[in-house]
């Protein structure tokens, strides 16, 4: 939701980054405030995803200019764990299987973590229980994914519910969703986007990474951003999406041609 | 099979050609006590013939390609002593008081030993206490494992004096495990210890026992000295019998180990390992299964976890000789600094052994650029209808997964540990007893910080 005078919680400024020498990202501007949803769509390769791993704080990339301020502090000189502490999320387009960690153990120690740098104290296993219990309702997941091993031998479903469910316990002040709707059937896409609409409140934010309109009918997003060649091209209301639905990408294209050239 | 070597047979030329071994086994032939059972003296004689005739193997020998047991030969071993420890001075499993064999050097420690608590039907005792009557069955068993002609298990067959013997009757069901602890104390000189074990489950039976080898340091100087450790277990699971064994091996850091594992499978039964290998600074372990019937279950898994410039080696063979057999075998290592392992895993299938459904897979973890494995999966296939798999992955902890804790505000540290404790896991969860698993657990923790 847009609020009226909200404060920006997440400042992205003229942001390049690239990996293994290859610029990916050529200078993103984009500011999030309070409340609000976004969607950055955008063609394959336009470096969404780039920004959402950069933004998280992901190895693989070289940041080579710009800033990011998150709540008043420079985000990329923090560590991927301490982002997340401080509150950014990035839900994962592929979640990663973990073998022999239970789901139950892998939550409450990321749930502690950031109870430890927040100075509270951490949550026993029994009070965890209770608060899972609630959590998963957000999601409808089965209690019977907390014992078996994270994400593995989950359904593509499973696994992008359980990235909401951690989100709804690490309750973050940015979350990004990378691709969250990529291979879902329409009943878990149903669920996930209302786990998404219930997390989401005035003292939040989500940027939603998406190839597809299809997400934006169940998470309406407020601002719409069209990202292409590592940049953002142009942005909007809702409506955008569905002229990017009709007319694919390139008339953006086109029309910044100078940008991008 | 009895080893039937005859010194009057074989050239005496051909004896002796290596002074180590004919040095070692003339330090355990002469310093134990032969028991005055005739059969014990008979096999032991043969054993000391058979060795004497043999050489202790080189990176020559297949068997013993990336294992170079030549560092063995550095140390003069003399046999080890009774050392009187008292109960608070180790580290027992709770789960099993009243059900647990305790060895001090190889020898019987009947103070800390407890058996109280046995259900009927079961015998668990050292050999020197076995009763007559079973006393009587034993050369159905003791030593008459195949593959016994092999010179480490030839070696401790040769120093036969006692042996932890666990006998269950027909039909028996034992809930609750037995724990088999073999304490080995690191003294001022090298001492050779070593170890036997016999396990029959007679047929309809049910067992699970916890094999235990570990060192005991020295409460004053807490240091780690050389010793060798040659351990052998025999197994036999009678028809439609079913045997859980855990061996874990907890040696000293410069100790040696070599340890056989011999289990003799008939039609129906079941078997099932879980070693895990720690400790040492140089390990073996030869798991050999022999099938002798038809219909058997069998199940491998192994753990080794290793650093600084330890050697583990894990040797399965499987000989599948009947229909429908099938077998599971997980060995995985965790390879830390410049440390090696080896896995060579066999499986056997001749013509006869049709719709035999065998599967092995061995995953490594290595943790630094100078860890080493080396893996070999050895299926020899006769028969034609039969399923058999096998692989080998090679891993380290990938980014990309640290990644994925890491932006769940798990730090670096925390997240290579959960990784590496999860690896773990997969094996350790198996066991059945849960302070065995934490103490593991545990292990695996302090291993990684």
């Amino acid at each position: 939701m847009i609020i009226e005078n909200s404060e920006i919680v997440l400042s992205i400024r003229d942001l390049k980054a690239e990996v293994d020498g290859t610029p990916i990202l050529k200078g993103v501007n984009l500011d999030i405030r309070h409340g609000e949803i976004h969607a950055i769509m955008g063609p394959n390769g336009s470096g969404k995803s780039t920004l959402s791993k950069v933004l998280a704080g992901h190895p693989t990339y070289d940041v080579t200019g710009g800033e990011v301020i998150f709540q008043g502090q420079n985000l990329l000189e923090m560590e991927p764990e301490q982002r997340a502490r401080a509150g950014v999320f990035l839900a994962f387009q592929y979640p990663f299987e973990i073998p022999g960690v239970s789901n139950l153990d892998f939550l409450r120690v990321a749930y502690n973590s950031k109870r430890k740098a927040q100075g509270l104290e951490e949550v026993d296993a029994f009070d965890f229980d209770e608060l899972i219990e609630e959590k998963l309702e957000v999601v409808k997941m089965d209690p019977a994914f907390l014992s078996r091993s994270v994400n593995e031998g989950f359904s593509g479903g499973e696994k992008k519910r359980n990235e909401i469910l951690q989100m709804a316990l690490l309750e973050p002040k940015v979350a990004i969703l990378d691709e969250t709707d990529s291979g879902l059937d329409i009943d878990a896409l149903k669920i996930v986007a209302s786990g998404v609409n219930q997390l989401a409140n005035p003292e939040n934010a989500t940027i939603m990474i998406t190839h597809y309109q299809r997400l934006l009918n169940y998470i309406v997003p407020d601002y719409i951003h069209v990202m292409a060649r590592g940049r953002i091209l142009t942005s909007g209301g809702k409506e955008l999406a569905l002229e990017l639905e009709n007319k694919g990408y390139d008339w953006v294209l086109e029309q910044f041609a100078e940008v991008v050239a | 099979m009895s080893l039937d070597v005859s010194p009057s047979s074989i050239s005496s030329a051909l004896m002796d050609r290596d002074a180590f071994l004919t040095g070692l086994v003339e330090t355990i032939n002469a310093a134990s006590t032969v028991s005055d059972k005739a059969f014990l003296k008979e096999v032991r004689q043969s054993a000391v013939n058979w060795v004497r005739h043999t050489t202790l193997p080189t990176t020559r020998d297949e068997e013993w390609r990336f294992t170079d047991i030549s560092s063995l030969k550095q140390h003069q071993f003399t046999l080890g002593k009774r050392v009187e420890l008292s109960i608070s001075e180790i580290t027992t499993l709770p789960e099993t008081d009243g059900a647990r064999l305790v060895f001090v050097n190889g020898l019987y420690s009947s103070q800390l030993s407890s058996v109280g608590n046995l259900s009927d039907g079961v015998v668990v005792t050292s050999l020197e206490n076995l009763s007559d009557n079973l006393s009587d069955r034993l050369p159905q068993y003791l030593a008459q494992a195949e593959g016994n002609q092999e010179v480490f298990t030839a070696l401790n067959t040769a120093g036969l004096t006692d042996a932890a013997v666990i006998w269950v009757s027909k039909n028996v069901v034992i809930e609750n495990p037995i724990h088999i602890l073999f304490i080995n104390t690191e003294a001022q000189s090298p001492n050779i210890y070593q170890q036997r074990c016999l396990v029959v489950a007679e047929s309809g039976s049910q067992v699970s026992l916890i094999e235990e080898f570990r060192n005991h340091l020295n409460t004053e100087t807490k240091e780690t000295k050389v010793y060798f450790s040659n351990a052998v277990t025999e197994i036999w699971v009678e028809e439609n019998a079913q045997v859980n064994h855990v061996r874990v091996a907890r040696e000293g850091d410069e100790a040696f180990h070599v340890g056989k594992t011999a289990v003799t499978q008939a039609r129906y039964s079941r078997y099932s390992c879980n070693a895990i290998t720690f400790g040492g600074k140089f390990s073996r372990h030869n798991l050999e299964i022999f099938q002798i019937g038809e219909q058997t279950e069998t199940t491998l898994n192994g753990l080794t976890m290793i650093k600084d410039n330890q050697l583990a080696d894990t040797h399965s063979a499987l000989f599948l000789n009947h229909p429908y057999g099938n077998s599971r075998q997980l060995q995985k290592c965790i390879i830390d600094d410049k440390a090696h392992a080896v896995f060579n895993g066999k499986v056997f299938v001749p013509k006869q052994a049709q719709l035999t459904d065998a599967g092995q897979l061995n995953r490594n973890l290595l943790l630094s650029s100078k860890a080493r494995i080396d893996t070999k999966p050895q299926l020899e296939i006769i028969a034609d209808n039969v399923k058999c798999a096998h692989g080998a992955t090679v891993s380290q902890l990938e980014d990309d997964e640290i990644f994925y804790l890491q932006s769940r505000g798990i730090d670096e540290t925390a997240a290579r540990h959960l990784l590496i404790n999860a690896f773990a896991a997969e094996i350790i969860n198996q066991l059945p007893i849960d302070s065995l698993k934490q103490s593991l657990t545990e292990f695996v923790s302090a291993q990684n910080v």
